[in-house]
């Protein structure tokens, strides 16, 4: 079973590296196969996102964009329910 | 009678903003400064304290004799902005009003925000400076991680140029080879900006100095000597470094004037508070997606000072601020690299050279008669 998004964060306007770190915050209080939403307009973010999901093994569901604003749909790690 | 102008902390933004109004305007503005302890710090020498290069003397002045003569200084604390009645309440000399309002009261470290912190060190207070001094001259060895708790911190290039001085330092001191220095980067390589992490990065490898990538540091346990980051992953150090979590002014949170950190959220080109038209902003105070150095601020305070001196005037302001940044990279072995970019121009960095060391060198000692006086652009 796939889990809807349960949590939305607005990383737009933020330089890198804080949409990874404010990521890195939010996905704390995620359990295991909950997804969060995260938009951001930091180029840099498009390949930031793709190394941090490969290194912390959390998955990298959607990535979209649309005019400036970058759209990821990540999910935590773990068993899914 | 003139405009009133007060200033809020005397750093480098502060004060260089205080000094090129008053000169503008002469007899048409009065000038105060503000500042809690009178004491200026020029916080880049923290980092050549810490690594035993300079010694403390060297970092401090008296705020007064940085300020023109026509300038006031008090030494106070502000304690409440009333952007409404356009008044800035003081912890001891009572309430004074403005016409405009300049915001240079910088940034905060917020240690008590890591759980553990109190066995770590750094090199952000002149305190931390002197105290991770004497726990690099009495190392014999081991395990030396730095990390980052926080963003944003000030200066962002400080923790790669600590690894790279740091790795120099053991060598002089003959502990190196039974050392090992290692960054914990919040992101996937050295350093935000990816021009100087691919130079930085060869600079590593061949120094054996160590890289962590995605380590975002969320706690400490100092009985097992073990740091964890916000990903969960955990390491053990000897001696641990941290750049400690940084917030805004108490005077800025608690008047409502800036966001959860305590930032003030300031028009990226303009520097006026979005909210408050007679209020600007400068330097680590922002809310602004730039370095938070000494530089930014210098560039800034002119823009802030043009603006308000048009104002006062009655002319159109015309000086816009473009994001302009400059930083110099120390790697070690008296080369150093520099950082310029602005809003628009990532940088390119130039390869390390001993030239760009002099530079800083001779900024660094320089500064105190060039800088605050406006007497560089």
């Amino acid at each position: 079973m796939t889990l809807a998004i349960t949590t939305q964060l607005d990383c737009k306007g933020l330089a890198c590296p804080m949409p990874i770190v404010k990521t890195a915050q939010a996905m704390k209080t995620l359990r295991p196969g909950e997804r969060i939403e995260v938009l951001a307009t930091d180029r840099g973010a498009l390949k930031d996102f793709v190394a941090w999901a490969k290194a912390t093994g959390n998955r990298l569901i959607e990535q979209t964009q649309e005019g400036e604003v970058l759209h990821f749909v990540l999910e935590k790690k773990g068993v899914t329910l | 009678m003139p405009a009133r102008v007060i200033v809020l902390g005397g750093g480098v933004g502060g004060t260089l903003a205080a000094n090129l109004i008053s000169k503008e305007l002469g007899a048409e503005a009065k000038v105060t400064v503000v500042d809690a302890t009178g004491m200026h710090l020029y916080q880049p020498g923290f980092l050549y304290v810490a690594l035993d290069q300079a010694n403390a003397l060297w970092l401090t002045r008296d705020e007064r004799t940085l300020l023109r003569k026509q300038v006031d200084l008090i030494v106070d604390q502000a304690t409440m902005i009333d952007a409404v009645a356009q008044t800035v309440t003081l912890a001891r000399s009572g309430t004074l009003s403005y016409d405009y309002l300049v915001l240079a009261t910088g940034s905060r470290l917020d240690r008590d925000a890591v759980p553990g912190y109190a066995d770590t060190h750094d090199f952000y207070s002149l305190d931390g400076a002197l105290r991770l001094r004497e726990a690099l001259r009495r190392f014999e060895g081991g395990r030396i991680l730095l990390g980052v708790a926080g963003i944003p911190y000030k200066c962002p290039p400080a923790p790669v140029e600590f690894v790279l001085m740091a790795e120099e330092y053991l060598r002089k001191r003959g502990v190196r080879e039974n050392s090992s220095v290692t960054l914990l980067s919040p992101l996937n390589r050295a350093f935000t900006i990816e021009s100087a992490s691919k130079l930085v990065q060869p600079i590593f490898d061949r120094r054996g100095i160590g890289l962590t990538t995605f380590f975002n540091v969320e706690s400490v346990d100092a009985k097992a000597r073990t740091v964890t980051s916000l990903e969960g992953e955990t390491a053990e150090y000897d001696l641990l470094i941290l750049v400690p979590p940084h917030k805004g002014a108490a005077v800025v949170m608690d008047s409502g004037l800036g966001d959860a950190g305590g930032w003030i959220p300031t028009d990226r080109n303009t520097l006026a508070h979005t909210a408050h038209e007679r209020i600007f902003a400068i330097g680590d105070a922002t809310d602004l997606p730039i370095s938070k150095s000494g530089s930014t601020a210098h560039f800034e305070a002119p823009i802030v000072a043009s603006r308000i001196a048009s104002f006062i005037r009655g002319t159109a302001p015309k000086a816009v601020y473009g994001g302009r940044v400059m930083c110099f990279l120390e790697t070690g072995g008296g080369r150093a690299t520099s950082l310029r970019f602005d809003y628009a121009h990532p940088p390119v960095p130039p390869q390390p050279s001993r030239l760009w060391h002099w530079a800083k060198w001779i900024f660094n000692r320089a500064y105190w008669v060039t800088v605050p006086q406006g007497r560089v652009g």
